[in-house]
């Protein structure tokens, strides 16, 4: 166990004050982002195909909330349809209430494959810039958003590289800091740290913890990964499997500042661990 | 290095053989190199340079960069405009499966005597292959890139201009291949059917007047130009493609 004495403040409550910002934006009656009762039907008549039936779920603001569930359960045609990219089918999601028609500007999307979410041709310091021209910043800010962007992830010193030069973990920091110079204020991540080595893995999950305190985004994380997603989360969002439906929204209690070796050997994170799983493994 | 000293020696062996092979050669179809050279240096290297090889030279350019221009802006037009692609689907389909060699004789018919006439069948005939290329390039873009333009809320400039063209690039280069080639066809044939002047027309003339070391020399002239223009070609796409030259070498290695 670590030496400084554990945090006693669970996380939802500490989120708060670490938000700095009022309380009431935090409680109001709406939500950061709200999902009411979606649902996505592919096709129509004797070949529709449902992949998501109805689900609701609320993500309060500076939260970070994991959405778990078996592989195939539709969660990236989730994400798709929050982040306006396919319109759902009945149900909604909204920000703020209002309802998500197309792209809102205050959201960036870390793509699953980050090889083919780069631009191959734009060295990594141009694949951040790409998405900022149409903000017309002045080139003091363009810079220094992208230069505290790549600092955030650690790739300062890859900036006039290109993306396929790069590891595969580096190549989703370049996404990860593509995404934060964006300044968005609800980041949403396709299992961002699927196809990463273990030991980056843990450094990209601590990075979006990091990313959570020091800029104040609400983040929704997708992950197949249970212990990932305990790691994390102040919620979980368990799915159950086709078609994609609510199971349980698990509240995670875990003391802040979370630590890769310290949290995960809590009593606590392996008895919410065991929560998601057993909720997970259960024939439905 | 090894390969690149094989792959000059070749052709220079390849020249010192035919030099010497035909060095007492009187078949009057197949004259000594010697003579050949001699009378190219005489043709083309002074006399016809300005008045035939220049204006060969400069009419292949301008189909080719006309038809290279034309063809980028259909493909785009044709990718991008759902009417106009619904109307050009069954040609284009139509088109892919002839070679687009196949397709000079069409315009060899529409050639006149003018350099006007022959730019604009050189530009028509090079447009197809550039065109369709860029049409399966803009095609072939990957949905996940186009997510992202539309997730970071790109313009729909910035989505034609710094996404689209750059990732069809690479295809849009093939299909310039292909137009460079099928441009120095019909150019050289343009020459030869309709024309006193140009390369082809000398070379073609030679023969007619059965001066076989001045058709020759013509040819070997047709061919050191091809050659360079080619290089000049790989060099520009080296140049453009760089990104792609250099992420295909890192993914074949791995």
């Amino acid at each position: 166990m670590s030496n400084r004495p554990a945090p006693t403040l669970p996380t939802r409550n500490r989120k708060s004050t670490m938000a700095q910002q009022p309380e009431t934006r935090v409680s109001a009656a709406t939500p950061r982002l709200d999902v009411a009762h979606l649902a996505k039907t592919y096709g129509s008549g004797g070949k529709a195909r449902t992949v998501i039936e109805d689900l609701t779920f609320t993500v309060d603001a500076g939260e970070v909330v994991c959405i778990v569930g078996p592989s195939g359960v539709g969660k990236t045609t989730l994400l798709k349809c929050l982040a306006g990219l396919q319109p759902a089918t009945s149900g909604r999601a909204a920000i703020d209430g209002r309802t998500i028609s197309g792209p809102p500007p205050e959201m960036a999307l870390v793509f699953q494959d980050y090889n083919r979410s780069l631009m191959p041709w734009l060295t990594v310091r141009k694949n951040l810039v790409l998405p900022l021209r149409h903000l017309k910043l002045s080139a003091a800010e363009l810079k220094e958003r992208c230069d505290s962007a790549l600092a955030a992830v650690g790739l300062s010193h890859a900036d006039n590289q290109y993306p396929w030069q790069l590891s595969g973990g580096m190549q989703q920091r370049v996404a990860i800091a593509r995404a934060l110079a964006y300044r968005p204020e609800i980041l949403i991540m396709d299992e961002p740290f699927a196809s990463v080595d273990a030991q980056t893995r843990f450094d990209l999950e601590d990075l979006c913890l990091k990313i959570r305190r020091d800029f104040n985004m609400t983040i929704l994380v997708v992950t197949h990964d249970i212990d990932e997603a305990v790691y994390l989360a102040d919620r979980v969002v368990v799915l159950g499997s086709r078609p994609a439906r609510v199971l349980k929204v698990v509240d995670v209690d875990l003391p802040a500042p979370r630590d890769q070796i310290t949290t995960r050997s809590l009593p606590e994170f392996a008895r919410q661990r065991t929560e998601v799983l057993s909720l997970i493994k259960r024939p439905a | 290095m090894r390969n690149w000293v094989i792959g000059v020696a070749a052709p220079v062996l390849l020249l010192v053989a035919w030099w010497f092979l035909s060095a007492d050669s009187t078949d009057p179809f197949f004259p000594p190199l010697q003579t050949i050279l001699v009378r190219f240096q005489e043709l083309w290297l002074f006399e016809h340079f300005q008045s035939d090889v220049l204006l060969s030279l400069g009419n292949l350019f301008l189909g080719f960069v006309i038809a290279a221009a034309a063809g980028i802006a259909l493909g785009f037009i044709t990718a991008l405009v759902a009417p106009v692609r619904w109307m050009l689907d069954p040609l284009i389909h139509f088109l892919r499966g002839i070679p687009p060699v196949a397709l000079v004789p069409i315009f060899i018919s529409l050639i006149g005597f003018g350099t006007q006439m022959r730019v604009t069948s050189i530009a028509l005939a090079a447009l197809f292959p550039t065109m369709i290329a860029t049409v399966d390039g803009i095609r072939s873009v990957s949905n996940d890139l186009l997510d992202v333009s539309r997730v970071y809320r790109l313009t729909r400039k910035e989505r034609v201009l710094k996404v689209l063209l750059p990732a069809a690039t690479p295809q849009i280069f093939s299909g310039l291949q292909v137009s460079l080639q099928v441009a120095f066809i019909v150019m050289i044939a343009s020459e030869m059917l309709g024309s006193s002047q140009g390369i082809g027309a000398m070379t073609l003339l030679a023969q007619q007047s059965f001066m076989t070391a001045d058709m020759w020399a013509g040819i070997l002239l047709l061919g050191v130009i091809g050659f360079l223009v080619n290089i000049l070609f790989s060099l520009l796409r080296r140049r453009v493609l760089s990104w792609y030259i250099g992420s295909r070498r890192l993914a074949r290695a791995s």
